[in-house]
């Protein structure tokens, strides 16, 4: 399964539900395509809810990096949440970790932008 | 697919199209050698998520997704070890000459994590210059030794 993303408003924040595969492919350009979008609409607090991502590859990684660099340079913030063991193990091992602010509680997350 | 059986070794060798697909075709052959051999999931994931970087490599950077260029996989089954071979048609590869993506400027680059991640996951990483043309990726993952 690639991945599939909704999106919902809590306050002025938009939060994205990931829910499947983030890899080279089908699962990387829908993940970019969405977060450009949401960028250039103007949408500047996003939330990346990453807790139903099964997987994510180098690729999946790099565009988790594009879209911080491309909400950041629009004067944006892209937050994680909800990251699995592997995702977090990933995030370390690539010092990504020191990059992103990440969450484990969603009205934390939220209440974090403010 | 080409195997071979000798007393406690198990051989396979797989000729793979130069498409995405195959990175999951390999992904899956390789996991299952892996559970086979008795590697708990995590190592299986690990080794699963190697192949993939290393595929990866071979279709997109070796044979540029030349329908001409077949990916040639190699997997062994020994006692203690599992050896996979992913051999490209492509130019060859300079290891030296890949960034380091844990250098502070390279940490918000796009790419160029796929190798760095092969060798943090596997115990061995070899790279070999084929004749007359290829490159070959060897990767050696122990059954008793923790990342």
């Amino acid at each position: 399964m690639s991945v599939k993303l909704t999106t919902r408003k809590v306050g002025d924040v938009t939060v994205i539900d990931s829910a499947g595969r983030i890899t080279l492919g089908e699962g990387s350009s829908i993940f970019r395509d969405t977060i450009r979008g949401l960028a250039a609409k103007g949408d500047k607090k996003l939330l990346l809810n990453l807790a139903d991502v099964s997987y994510i590859d180098s690729s999946g990684i790099g565009e988790l990096v594009s879209a911080f660099t491309t909400v950041t340079n629009q004067g944006g913030q892209l937050k994680l949440l909800g990251l699995t063991k592997r995702i977090q193990d990933l995030l370390q091992i690539t010092k990504l970790y020191t990059v992103f602010e990440v969450y484990e509680d969603e009205a934390t997350a939220v209440r974090s932008y403010s | 697919m080409q195997e071979n059986r000798t007393g406690r070794t198990a051989s396979v060798v797989s000729e793979l199209e130069s498409t995405l697909d195959s990175v999951d075709v390999a992904e899956e052959i390789v996991t299952i050698a892996a559970r086979e051999l008795g590697f708990a999931e995590d190592d299986q994931y690990r080794i699963g998520m190697a192949i993939r970087e290393s595929v990866v490599n071979a279709v997109v950077h070796g044979n540029c997704y030349s329908r001409n260029k077949k990916v040639r996989l190699g997997v062994r089954k020994d006692a203690d070890r599992l050896t996979i071979t992913v051999a490209d048609e492509g130019k060859g590869l300079d290891l030296a000459s890949l960034p380091d993506p844990l250098a502070t400027e390279n940490l918000l680059n796009q790419s160029g994590r796929g190798i760095f991640l092969i060798k943090a996951f596997m115990d061995e990483f070899e790279v070999r210059k084929l004749e007359p043309i290829g490159t070959e990726f060897k990767l050696v993952k122990y059954l008793d030794r923790k990342l």
